[in-house]
């Protein structure tokens, strides 16, 4: 009994150990990276590159297939009611407040977030990082820093693409083979859709899953223990804190955003 | 050198193509288009008894088209009204003072909306002015109720008639009246409420 307490003591302490050392790498980061960055705009650069561009590819397909999804089971109730007209306004409403969002962050988190734990895991494995710090050169600010820069400003670009490309799939599903009309789909959306309300709050979470995804990402490589099996575990835990901060956070941010109506 | 221009370049179509689709969920799938022209607008109030589920941002339209949109619903508590707030677009300054506002509802389940009905005056409603003439939002458990509370005096008043004839008895039909006559009355739900 005295054992399942220790363990359970021991196993909070550890969590808070890590949530504390998390935020002080986040600070660290954040206050010496963003100087850096300006020095050294290029780092950003072939970040974005790979954080952001490549994973355009994977975000703009999944993105036509939910919104062509969305399209298809929207018209199957909608239609119960006579109210397929609505149907730009469901598929518009779900991928600009909720799906865009989350579904971008848990995609961004599988494509590019595992990429950055284990990139950063296998510098610290292979002692590039220690390395770095023998010659003066803050691996926070040269690695990390512009990793997580990139990741936060990707997200939210690519957030707004998996739901343009959602709606277009919507529409090409709703009107062009179910036979909704073209005119009501645009203007019921553009009527019951609002820029502040849903536009503005849904490039806000992705913002914020932005920050947190890539947090994790490279936190978790930053502190992976330095073996294979370290990385390993690391990219793991990368991937599944990530699904569950994202869809807790995004609870949060619903009920703040749009808790009461 | 070369790879670097690559990489600048699709940092840089990876950005635009982002910014593209911001713009487009803003101006394409939002109403920012309209917003920005509603915002240039004057605002005038309105007084109803019941507002039903009108809400802000609820359309305001003249003759079926939108002219504005519910900017604020308040209570006021001394009167026990409803203020509704309504901004319309500065473009349509000569709606005139003797303007009735309803609260229609679009389609059988759709939104409310309120609708204004010109007046004949030539004075024409400014910024911060009032609009009289209200008519109230129709709560379709009222009407339903009525509607059944008046089948019921009517089926009442008229078996009391037919009893009544079948006893051949012919103060039974004066005495049917009085119970049927006031159901107008308790049960109008005040339709063109016109309130003062």
């Amino acid at each position: 009994m005295g054992d399942l307490f220790q363990r359970l003591g021991h196993l909070t302490l550890g969590g808070l150990r890590k949530l504390g050392r998390a935020n002080f790498f986040m600070a660290h980061v954040l206050l010496g990276g963003l100087g850096g960055l300006l020095v050294r705009p290029r780092l950003l650069l072939s970040q974005i590159f790979f954080v952001g561009v490549l994973s355009v590819l994977i975000v703009g397909v999944s993105g036509l297939f939910v919104g062509m999804v969305l399209g298809l089971q929207g018209y199957y109730v909608l239609s119960d009611f006579g109210a397929e007209q609505t149907l730009g306004v469901m598929v518009a409403a779900s991928l600009v407040r909720e799906l865009g969002p989350v579904v971008t962050a848990l995609l961004f988190s599988g494509r590019a977030g595992s990429a950055l734990t284990a990139e950063i895991g296998l510098m610290k494995t292979t002692e590039q990082l220690a390395g770095m710090e023998m010659m003066a050169v803050d691996p926070l600010r040269r690695v990390v820093a512009p990793r997580f820069f990139a990741g936060v400003a990707s997200m939210p670009l690519l957030a707004a693409l998996f739901s343009m490309v959602g709606v277009m799939g919507g529409y090409f599903v709703g009107v062009g083979l179910l036979g909704v009309d073209d005119g009501a789909f645009w203007s019921q959306m553009k009527a019951k859709i609002d820029f502040y309300e849903d536009v503005v709050n849904g490039v806000i979470k992705s913002a914020v899953f932005g920050v947190i995804v890539t947090w994790i990402a490279v936190y978790e490589g930053y502190d992976a223990a330095p073996t294979a099996e370290g990385v390993s575990r690391a990219t793991t835990r990368s991937v599944v804190y990530s699904a569950f901060a994202v869809l807790g956070w995004d609870f949060v941010l619903t009920a703040l955003m749009f808790g009461d109506h | 050198m070369h790879q670097s221009k690559l990489l600048e370049t699709w940092v840089g179509v990876f950005v635009a193509l982002g910014l593209v689709s911001l713009f487009f969920l803003a101006m394409q799938v939002s109403n920012l288009a309209d917003v920005t022209r509603t915002s240039k607008g004057y605002r005038v109030s309105a007084r109803f008894q019941n507002i039903g589920s009108l809400k802000v941002r609820a359309p305001v339209s003249m003759a079926g088209v939108r002219v504005g949109r519910v900017s604020g619903v308040r209570f006021d508590k001394v009167s026990y009204d409803a203020v509704v707030d309504l901004t319309i677009d500065s473009e349509f300054d000569t709606i005139p003072l003797d303007t009735t506002a309803s609260i229609l509802t679009q389609g059988l389940l759709g939104e409310q909306y309120v609708s204004l009905t010109p007046g004949a005056e030539d004075a024409y409603l400014k910024d911060g002015g009032k609009i009289d003439l209200t008519q109230s939002a129709m709560v379709l458990e009222q009407v339903i109720s009525r509607f059944l509370f008046d089948k019921a005096e009517g089926g009442a008043a008229k078996s009391e008639a037919e009893t009544g004839s079948a006893d051949a008895e012919p103060a039974a039909p004066e005495a049917a009246k009085p119970a049927a006559a006031p159901a107008p009355a308790t049960g109008a739900v005040q339709l063109p409420g016109a309130s003062p």
